[in-house]
């Protein structure tokens, strides 16, 4: 199908994205990479009279380490993403996510900030960025906000973000000495939306776990944690016990939403597999077993 | 401010499309794979699931490769588009062309250019890439001929051939 007839304009100042979002509010939409929104377009899903294109507002470009945060800016593509040293150094877990995001033709053009405007519950953005303990800046022409990321997914496809704000940039903490990721998740052809995904970050001292953090894709109508069973891990030895012990609290914790191919019995069941593939790759290979059975047991 | 009904819904672009500058007056609606196919006359680059799932009209907006169904005519406003019209005659897909011709890598022949710009990119950018790398990458192009097989075949060869002449380490 073709996009209904709209106005658009391409602003340079990010002052000018504020004043025509605060002028023409629920009439306009802002457009960042434009890969989810153009597609809804052309499906006639929405139909707004204005669309304010911001891949001229140059102020919403580039990474860049201010102290001890990584700051990326709204409009920083998916391969940028991909393709940065700053990034592979300061947040490894994104560099690990970003080649799972469709396909590189959709990664060169979406962006950083559209992903997280739009809150997927089943894409990589928003989970990484819950796992890293990041933070949403977000203008308005009455000023500027920052948002934990704890706070800002509210509900399916739905932000903290008021109506004339704007995402301008995320800043992630610089990934600490001792910091642990992991980021994995199972789709049915590469590209697609993950049946179940998991963004993991912790501290770990001696084997000894501390600050885990577990953002799950596709399993809830939010990117969401599993605050129990980080509870379950914090503080913990790393052992196959603890491991088991976790995995058994997680599927009593998620009540995973079905899509039309998986069950909630099924999500709950790849979630664990997928959380222990996690806490093995943190595992020193002193506890990890050998045992061809045990092995066997974890795939 | 102007009112949303005063603000015109078409505009004039310019742009360098294969190479020559052009401009035109588009809707702000149409998409580029429209606009290239009924504005340009260029019909080498597809429209198939309109909705950015199938590849088939895989075009390069800068030098990078783009789903042409996900980008606006007036979003290449001052930038380069280069289609597979202009990539064929400028010779940058004459040895992936070649090579889908002898491992057979087309029937229909529908997917094959936004195939061949997607090939382009990785082997221009991952001359590296191994059999499961070039799967993955393609992931993003449907075909519904050929099971694969043939294209993953011709794009390996690619990368074979330009590791052993040593142009695979070009940055």
């Amino acid at each position: 199908m073709k996009a209904p007839a709209f106005s658009y304009l391409r602003p340079r100042q990010l002052r000018e994205v504020l004043t025509l979002l605060a002028e023409h509010g629920d009439e306009a939409r802002l457009m960042a990479g434009g890969q989810t929104l153009l597609a809804t377009l052309n499906m006639r899903l929405s139909e707004p009279a204005l669309l304010i294109d911001m891949q001229a507002v140059n102020e919403l470009k580039g990474i860049s380490l201010n102290g001890n945060a990584l700051c990326i800016g709204a409009m920083v593509t998916h391969t940028e993403i991909e393709n940065s040293a700053l990034v592979a150094q300061h947040a490894p877990l994104l560099t690990a996510a970003a080649p799972h995001i469709a396909h590189r033709a959709i990664r060169n053009l979406g962006t950083f900030g559209g992903s997280i405007a739009y809150g997927d519950p089943a894409a990589e953005w928003p989970a990484c960025l819950l796992a890293l303990g990041g933070v949403i800046v977000a203008r308005s022409l009455r000023g500027e906000r920052r948002i934990a990321a704890d706070d800002f997914f509210t509900g399916l496809y739905t932000t903290d973000l008021a109506p004339d704000e704007v995402i301008t940039a995320c800043e992630i903490p610089a990934s600490p000495a001792l910091a642990r990721f992991s980021f994995s998740e199972l789709a049915r052809r590469h590209g697609d939306y993950a049946v179940v995904g998991l963004a993991a970050t912790c501290k770990a001292t001696n084997n000894t776990l501390a600050d885990v953090r577990l953002a799950w894709i596709g399993v809830g109508s939010t990117p969401m944690r599993s605050v129990k069973t980080e509870q379950a891990l914090d503080g913990q030895q790393l052992t196959m016990q603890s491991l088991t012990h976790a995995v058994d609290v997680l599927r009593s914790e998620i009540a995973p939403i079905p899509d039309l191919t998986h069950s909630e019995a099924a999500k709950k069941q790849l979630a664990g597999v997928l959380l222990k593939r996690a806490l093995l790759s943190w595992m020193p290979a002193s506890v990890t077993p050998t045992a061809p059975s045990a092995q066997k047991e974890l795939a | 401010m102007q009112t949303l009904h005063e603000l015109p819904q078409t505009q004039t672009i310019r742009l360098t499309l294969n190479g020559q500058s052009i401009e035109r007056e588009v809707q702000a609606r149409t998409h580029l794979v429209d606009f290239l196919r009924d504005g340009a006359e260029l019909k080498g680059s597809h429209l198939g699931c309109e909705h950015g799932v199938c590849g088939a009209c895989t075009v390069q907006l800068d030098g990078q490769i783009v789903r042409g169904c996900l980008v606006l005519a007036v979003q290449a406003d001052g930038r380069s588009v280069n289609t597979v019209e202009g990539l064929s005659d400028n010779g940058a897909l004459a040895q992936l062309q070649a090579a889908f011709i002898k491992r057979n890598a087309l029937q229909c022949g529908f997917c094959t250019s936004g195939m061949l710009l997607a090939a382009h990119e990785l082997v221009e950018q991952r001359p590296h890439s191994s059999r499961e790398d070039v799967r993955e990458w393609i992931s993003g192009n449907y075909c519904r001929c050929t099971g694969y097989q043939a294209i993953v075949d011709a794009i390996c060869d690619v990368l074979a051939e330009r590791m052993k002449a040593g142009q695979g380490a070009k940055p």
